[in-house]
This record gives C-alpha cells, structure tokens and sequence, in this order.
C-alpha cells in the first residue's frame, strides 16, 4: 500500500504556516491526546465533562483569551488561535465550546467593553481558568432575532434591576460570572452577573443528543439587584454582543474543519482496515470518491479559514467575511462527518468511534452563533442589499 | 546559579530512521528532527533549579542550521537564552570531537551546572557527559533520577539496575539525567511567542579556537565501518495452556530478566 498523507500534506497547505503557529498547533495537539481524546467519549457518554479541571489546564497553556492582550492573556495571532480552535475541536467541539464561550465571548465582551477596574477583577484569573464564565444573549422565546429579547433592566437609584431570563447558555451551570445582555430604556446594555448574585439561578438542560460533553444551562434572572458597576460601559446596543459572537465565529470556522478532519482520518484508517469482498474497503473506487471529495473541502475549508485568519490579524475582517466562513465550514464539516460514518457502516454509529459524536456535535455548532439560514441571510443582504430579515 | 542545558537534535524516534549508504551517518534531511526526548527533561529540571535558586538557564547545541529549530522549542519551554554552534566543518564530528567543541563553548559560558540527557535516541553512546567532565576537570554526576541542590553542593540518586546511589559533588559540574527525574512542562503560548525574541548566540570553530583539523571526519577517532538492517523478528514462542501455562509464563520471564 502507499503511504497515506493527511489532506493537508496533499496541497503542502502546512507549508501556509509560521514555524510558531505549527508549534501552538501541535502543543494543543499533544494536550487533546493526552488530556482529551482518551476520556471524551466517556464524558459524552455520561453527558459531564470536568470544565473545571479542564479549564485550569487550558489557563496554564495560555488557550483562554489566547488571542487578547494584557491581563494575563498570551496575545496570539488569530491565525495561532484558529488553529488551537481546530485542535480543541478535533477532540470534541464541546471541548472548543468552553475555549470559544470563555475567551471569545465572555472574556473578549469584558476586554472590550468593560472598565479597567473590570479587567482586572475578571481576566486574569479567566486566562487562567480559575474563574469560569458564560455569555447570555440568547432567550427561549428569542433566538435568531435578540433585538427583540424580553431581559430587561432598569434603574433603581445608582443600581441595576435585571428580570428575565437566558437559555442555552454554554458553562452557565458551573460559571462564575455570566456577561448578560439586557434591554434598557436606553437600548441594549451589557452586565457583568456574578453567578452567586441573589436572584440569578442557572439550571443544567439534561437530555441534549448533541455537545454532550459541554455543560448548558438556562439562566433565570428574578429581580437581580446589580450596583452601577456591574454594567459594561463601553457597550451601547446590539451591536456589542453581536461583534462577541464575530469573535467566537471565528473560531468556529476552524474549529469545525478539526472535527470534520478527525472524522476524515477515522475513515481513512478504518477503510484501510476493514476487509470487505476479501479487500480493504479503502481499495473500493466509491471509498475513494468519497475520500477524494471529502478531501477536497477540507483544503478548501482550510484556505478560507486561512484567509480570514490573515485578514484578522491584518485588521481587514469584517463579520460578513465570518459568516461566509462559518456558513461554508459548518457545513461541509457536518457532510463530511455524515459521509464519513457511511464508510464506517455500522461501526459508524459506535461510540467506540468519533464520528456519530462529532455529527451530533455539529447539529448544535450548526444552529448556534448565527444558524446557517442565517449566514445565508447576512451573504444575501450583503450581495443584493436588501435585508431579508430586520 | 548559571546553567546551561545540552540540547541536541535528534531524528524523531517515532518514525523510521535511517542510516545514509554513503558515509554511514545518521540521515536527517529526510527524517522530522525532534528535541533528543531525555534533552527535555534536563531542561525541565534547569527551570525548576531556576525558580528555586534563581539565576539563568542557556541552551547550547551543536549542530546544523537547521537545529535552529529545536532551540527555539527548547527556548519555549522557558531558558533565557541559547548558543548554537555552527560550522561546516563539524560536520562527520564524533562524540570525541563533539566534547570538544562543547567543552570550548561551555568555558565561555562558564556555568555552575551543566545539565543534559543521559543518552541521545540516535547515538546512543552516554558518553557526553563523562567526556565533558574529564575535559572540564569537573565533577560527573551521570544517570540522575533525582537532583538537588544546597549551596554549592549537588546531590543526586543516580539511577541503576538494582536501585540507586547517592551521590554528591561540588559545582561546577555536569549532571546527566534520565526521564525518571521529572515530566516536562508543555511550552505556554507565552512561551512559544517570546522564544523567536530570545537571544541566540551563534559561534563558529573559529571563535570557540577549535581547528576544522581536531573535528569533523578528518578529527574522528571512530567511525562506522558499516551497518545493515536488523534481521526481522523470529517468530517468537508460543505457550499452549495445559495447566502449566502461568509457570512457564512466569519461568520465560524470569529467564529474560524481566521480573
């Protein structure tokens, strides 16, 4: 048999990076083997994963708001942290959900819109995953439309009042802190909520069939009392928490390709494995179309994600670049992870294998931070320039 | 407390390596070329010295351009700083030759401890470190399991078949270890970001006064004449359970010195 490559060495696509960022790669890497891919199944299985344990460790590599500055932040590239994203989610998009929710979207809105006195209370102690947050915006009755969320807040003297509630909310359960999205008289404002604060109660959703090793909660906010503080003051409307949810896109347009790249290899190994007909599976020219196709979209997947990584760090990204990435990645990856079971037959649909697992994980990346119906949306408005939706 | 940490580059061990047909030396254009793997515990165990002791912590290599690489992943893990020696006419250099030249490079450094891997994963000759020493005129404590420090003084449990010594020695000296002693962290992206902005000193023949003559292929003393593959595995010996099984078992085990 011939030496199999990686749909990566076919185009020489490694050859796109830094000596660093193939090292940040590889680190990542070599933790998801030791730390991660051993254990995940397991964790899906009994619908727990240890967040905590987990999060100290990530903190300790610096993959906690790996890509902001200062407060303990490592200060990567975009690029470096896509690439992480990839690695995390190679493993188990869960596993990224926790990377994203932390860094990208409750660590990036405080970093971004908090004050100074902010900063320093929360992010260093999130880069180094002692403390845990979560990021609420999206409500059971408002999801693709979070202008028209029902979480108010008013004023009581120099306090805050927020009433409502927030549902889906990734490490809700067990976070610290939750960055909250409420509507004022003003408009939409942002509130740092200490989990603890009286009045805030976060419920674990039990019976998920997708990111099962990822906690979820709802949160309820009943008359919570926050002093004047708690509000992020550089945040003014909806498009704060929506230039957060950019942020952890982002991400996931790399983070996708990694589970659609586990489930890539899986195949790979098990076609050359599996004798049907008295030959390897992988001998069969219907296993290699797929194979060859599936390929394909990897590299490509790979070169947009790329390209925005660069468009990043030189400050040209804009959020309808995101969502083209997103749209695209998110769902070649969810084909890819469907197509790969079939070559597995059976054996596909075990937990003894990644891809049914990783499938089902990217039902849930699909839907969230902007479905892909959604994304479509945003590429048509962007292209016509009439809004479908607003 | 000055130290400096041997780091060679090494062929992964992982993969399939190769001896060149021409010269019999280790192929390494072909091969993914690693951190000699008990090189990452010296310099694990370089760091903790430093953040119990204080003071710096140099890599130094010898070896081709490309070992550029591995002292950057050595510098991620946190050292101050590295030399690389680097010279064409090293090349062919045997372990003589090589503690020669880091001999020269160390007395430049002048550090308190010299730590290193007990053995490289493609030489394999555990000879380094004596050398240096004998060169040096300092102390060698070689196979560590466990090292530590109070003043001037060096303790460690040298590892062995049976057990351990202890055994002590003032600094200057050079301390070899084995992967018992420690794990080595992870570099921290921190790390791996501030490592290109590391320095690193590259010095020639010339500026460490070693003649292109006393190494390389015209100054080695030893040579490989040749090399072959390793004849396949036997088949091995199959032990058909009658009862006895477990004896014999345990008796095939005993005989390969395994328990």
């Amino acid at each position: 048999m011939n030496s199999a490559v990686s749909p990566f060495e076919l185009l020489q696509l490694d050859g796109l990076l830094s000596d660093e960022e193939r090292q940040i790669q590889a680190v990542v890497r070599q933790l998801m083997d030791r730390r991660v891919r051993g254990d995940v199944g397991h964790w899906y299985d009994s619908g727990h994963a240890p967040v905590r344990d987990l999060a100290n460790e990530f903190g300790k590599l610096g993959l906690l708001g790996m890509h902001l500055t200062g407060y303990g932040c490592a200060g990567s590239s975009a690029v470096a942290y896509g690439l992480a994203c990839m690695e995390l989610e190679a493993a188990d998009s869960g596993v990224r959900s926790l990377v994203s929710v932390q860094g990208s979207l409750a660590m990036y809105a405080i970093w971004r819109y908090g004050t100074e006195e902010q900063k320093q209370q929360w992010l260093p102690g999130m880069a180094a995953g002692q403390l845990i947050g979560c990021f609420g915006l999206t409500e059971p009755d408002h999801g693709s439309d979070p202008a028209s969320m029902a979480t108010r807040a008013r004023r009581d003297g120099d306090d805050w009042i927020l009433h409502g509630g927030k549902m889906w909310i990734t490490n809700a359960p067990l976070a610290d802190v939750a960055v909250v999205w409420a509507r004022a008289e003003e408009g939409v404002r942002g509130f740092l909520v200490p989990m603890s604060t009286p009045g805030v109660t976060a419920r674990e959703i039990k019976q998920k069939l997708s990111l099962r090793a990822s906690s979820t909660g709802e949160i309820v906010l009943d008359e919570v009392r926050l002093p004047a503080s708690a509000q992020l003051p550089e945040a003014q409307g909806l498009k704060a928490p929506l230039s957060c949810l950019t942020e952890a896109r982002y991400g996931i347009v790399w983070g996708s390709l990694g589970a659609a790249r586990d489930c890539f290899d899986t195949a790979v190994a098990y076609s050359q494995s599996r004798i049907q007909f008295g030959k390897p599976i992988a001998s069969f020219q219907l296993t290699q179309a797929k194979l060859a196709n599936m390929a394909l979209e990897l590299q490509k997947g790979f070169l947009l994600a790329l390209h925005l990584g660069r468009a990043a760090d030189d400050g040209r990204l804009t959020p309808e670049m995101v969502s083209a990435g997103k749209l695209n990645n998110v769902r070649e990856a969810i084909k890819i992870a469907r197509e790969c079971r079939t070559i597995l037959g059976a054996n596909g649909i075990s937990g003894e294998y990644s891809v049914l697992r990783h499938a089902n994980n990217l039902e849930s990346v699909l839907t969230y931070e902007g479905t892909s119906e959604i994304h479509q949306l945003v590429l048509g408005q962007k292209l016509t320039g009439i809004a479908a939706f607003s | 407390m000055k130290i400096v940490v041997l780091v060679k580059q090494v062929p992964d061990s992982g993969a399939e390596r190769n001896l060149r047909p021409d010269d019999n030396t280790v192929d390494r254009s072909s091969a993914n070329n690693v951190i000699n793997e008990m090189d990452e515990y010296a310099i694990e165990e370089a760091l903790r010295l430093q953040e119990a002791h204080g003071g710096e912590v140099t890599i130094l290599t010898m070896g081709p351009e490309r070992a550029s690489e591995s002292i950057r992943k050595a510098l991620s893990m946190g050292p101050d700083g590295a030399v690389h020696v680097l010279d064409n006419a090293l090349s062919g250099t045997d372990a003589l030759g090589t503690s020669r030249v880091l001999a020269a490079a160390l007395q430049r450094i002048n550090p308190d401890v010299v730590l290193c891997g007990a053995e490289s994963t493609d030489a394999g000759g555990q000879v380094l470190p004596h050398m240096l020493a004998e060169r040096l005129g300092i102390a060698a404590l070689t196979g560590a399991r466990k090292l530590t420090v109070e003043g001037s003084q060096l303790t460690i449990e040298r590892q062995t078949e049976e057990g351990y010594e202890v055994v002590t020695a003032a600094t200057p000296a050079v301390v070899s270890v084995w992967d018992t002693i420690n794990e080595p962290r992870y570099p921290s992206f921190k790390g791996i970001m501030a490592a290109k902005k590391k320095p690193v000193e590259t010095l020639s023949l010339a500026d460490l006064g070693v003649s292109a003559e006393q190494v390389g292929w015209t100054g080695a003393l030893t040579g490989v004449a040749s090399h072959s593959k390793r004849p396949p595995r036997s088949a091995g010996q199959k032990v058909a359970d009658s009862g006895e099984g477990g004896v014999q078992l345990v008796e095939f085990l005993t005989n390969e010195k395994f328990v």
